[in-house]
């Protein structure tokens, strides 16, 4: 096995998927840390099917190789509407499913009527799901997985007494003379660029689970907000190393392999979580 | 000295009158207790005078302080109970206002918050994690926080409810202390004992007056 495993490594289409996945879970731990505690669990999956719609509107209006001028703004615009805009009527979970489910039937809708390939259902499939793209992604998107997450972990580092203040107290920090409004706006960004990014190379239900999962895990265990980020992102990296390992030796899908490797973890942390109290 | 001036104040939400707080001042040393119905327009009051909601009308000002300097110990459902941070972390947290263009506390700071943690008795769990403690106790944790934004000026918003009588009497000298260090303290509440250590009670009613807490004290027995 470990033979297959180290003539697997030598192809550079294993070595660029391994370069990106752990890139992309590094970063999306860190921000998933604050997107849990702040209540918006489900942005991952709700920015993701944003990001589908678009995507399907950039097909329909014939734009596809500079797809991103199309679907990064309007990403980008969601996670602020939904992470800065307070609305009184509409609770930040409801704005989340409401936006999503909206994008989702827009982009299906766009995709049926104006048909680019002749098999819709698995354009759909490959959006949703990522299946096997991981494996062919180019040196561009690799490059472009390092320069997110070298902004992810500059953000966390250099706002860190900031993030973590908006995140346990909004009103305090607001109060103290923080600009909230700010911290929010860079989180915002930041989260839509990751899960656009994200949702291409490894698809919108991995996102999802690269999201809560390391930081749910992390939480059961941690007692520090730094720890917690720490570890969250310990456990992140080792889950998509080891689901991608597996499922290249095993054969089986990238993306529902990593997320099973996280459900382990956290029935682990979970369980180790029980005893610790 | 400094003081917050409260001039013709309506206090309400979306322009809705909660309200009519009226004119007066609080000056820098005072102990004012706010007393009322729930419902009543307290929480409503202290949170334009912190600047999170707009006055209906009248104006807020503030003499010889920055609206930034007052620390805020609010209503204790407001913060999360279940969030991973050490009492540590979360202390530290109160000096996040500061920062002005720093990324990072500074060594002053931290010792401002050890200063704090000691102040308010939470030194010795300051490890421990914040989802753990007590409700007196992270009661003291936030309060610790509140002295790292607070220069001079403490609002409190009901900072007793929910404590065990042993909690509340350990938390009443503890603000007694900080009141005698010079800190204004404002504490909306609903507890009569907090008043024997006021000076001053804004009453909340059909009228909002404001008036010496051992008059209110007297009108209290009076009517019961």
């Amino acid at each position: 096995m470990l033979d297959k495993l180290m003539m697997y490594l030598q192809y550079p289409f294993v070595i660029r998927a391994l370069t990106a996945g752990i890139l992309i879970a590094f970063s999306a731990s860190l921000l998933g840390v604050i997107l849990v505690l702040r209540h918006y669990s489900y942005i991952g999956d709700g920015l993701s099917h944003v990001a589908f719609g678009a995507m399907s509107m950039s097909y329909v209006l014939g734009i596809v190789t500079q797809k991103m001028l199309i679907i990064l703004p309007i990403t980008v615009l969601t996670a602020i509407l939904i992470l800065r805009v307070k609305q009184k009527k509409i609770q930040g979970d409801a704005m989340i499913a409401l936006l999503s489910t909206a994008a989702l039937a827009i982009g299906y809708l766009l995709m049926n009527v104006f048909p680019v390939s002749a098999n819709v259902s698995s354009d759909v499939c490959t959006s949703l799901f990522g299946s096997t793209s991981m494996l062919t992604l180019s040196s561009g998107e690799v490059w472009a997985s390092v320069v997110l997450s070298i902004a992810v972990t500059g953000m966390m580092i250099f706002l860190y007494p900031r993030i973590f203040a908006v995140t346990f107290d909004e009103n305090f920090a607001k109060v103290t003379g923080m600009k909230t409004d700010q911290i929010n706006l860079i989180l915002a960004v930041i989260t839509a660029a990751v899960i656009v990014l994200a949702m291409n190379l490894v698809g919108s239900l991995l996102i999802s689970a690269l999201v809560i999962f390391p930081a749910l895990s992390a939480m059961q265990i941690q007692k520090s907000f730094l720890r917690v980020l720490l570890m969250s992102c310990l456990l992140s990296v080792l889950g998509t190393v080891a689901g991608l390992l597996i499922s290249i030796l095993a054969g089986t899908p990238v993306g529902s392999t990593i997320v099973l490797v996280y459900l382990g973890i956290f029935l682990l942390c979970f369980v180790i979580g029980m005893f610790h109290d | 000295m400094s003081s917050i001036e409260i001039k013709n104040l309506i206090v309400g939400y979306d322009h809705q009158q909660t309200a009519a707080v009226g004119s007066f001042i609080i000056s820098k040393g005072d102990y004012v207790c706010i007393v009322g119905e729930n419902g009543s327009g307290k929480t409503t009051f202290m949170k334009t005078i912190l600047g999170l909601l707009k006055p209906v009308s009248g104006t807020v000002q503030f003499n010889g302080i920055r609206p930034k300097e007052i620390g805020w110990l609010s209503q204790q459902t407001a913060v999360q109970k279940n969030f991973p941070a050490s009492v540590r972390e979360v202390v530290l947290s109160g000096f996040a206002g500061k920062l002005a263009y720093r990324f990072f506390y500074t060594k002053q700071e931290k010792q401002q918050a050890e200063n704090n943690m000691k102040l308010t008795g939470c030194i010795a769990y300051q490890d421990r994690c914040f989802r753990e403690l007590s409700g007196g106790q992270a009661q003291r944790a936030l309060l610790a926080r509140a002295l790292g934004a607070a220069d001079g000026y403490l609002l409190m918003d009901e900072p007793m409810a929910g404590l065990d009588p042993q909690a509340q009497s350990t938390f009443y000298q503890c603000i007694e202390e900080l009141h005698k260090k010079g800190m204004t303290i404002l504490m909306i509440t609903h507890d009569h004992r907090s008043l024997a250590y006021a000076d001053q009670v804004i009453s909340f009613a059909q009228e909002v007056k404001i008036m010496a807490a051992h008059e209110y004290l007297m009108r209290v027995k009076n009517v019961g």
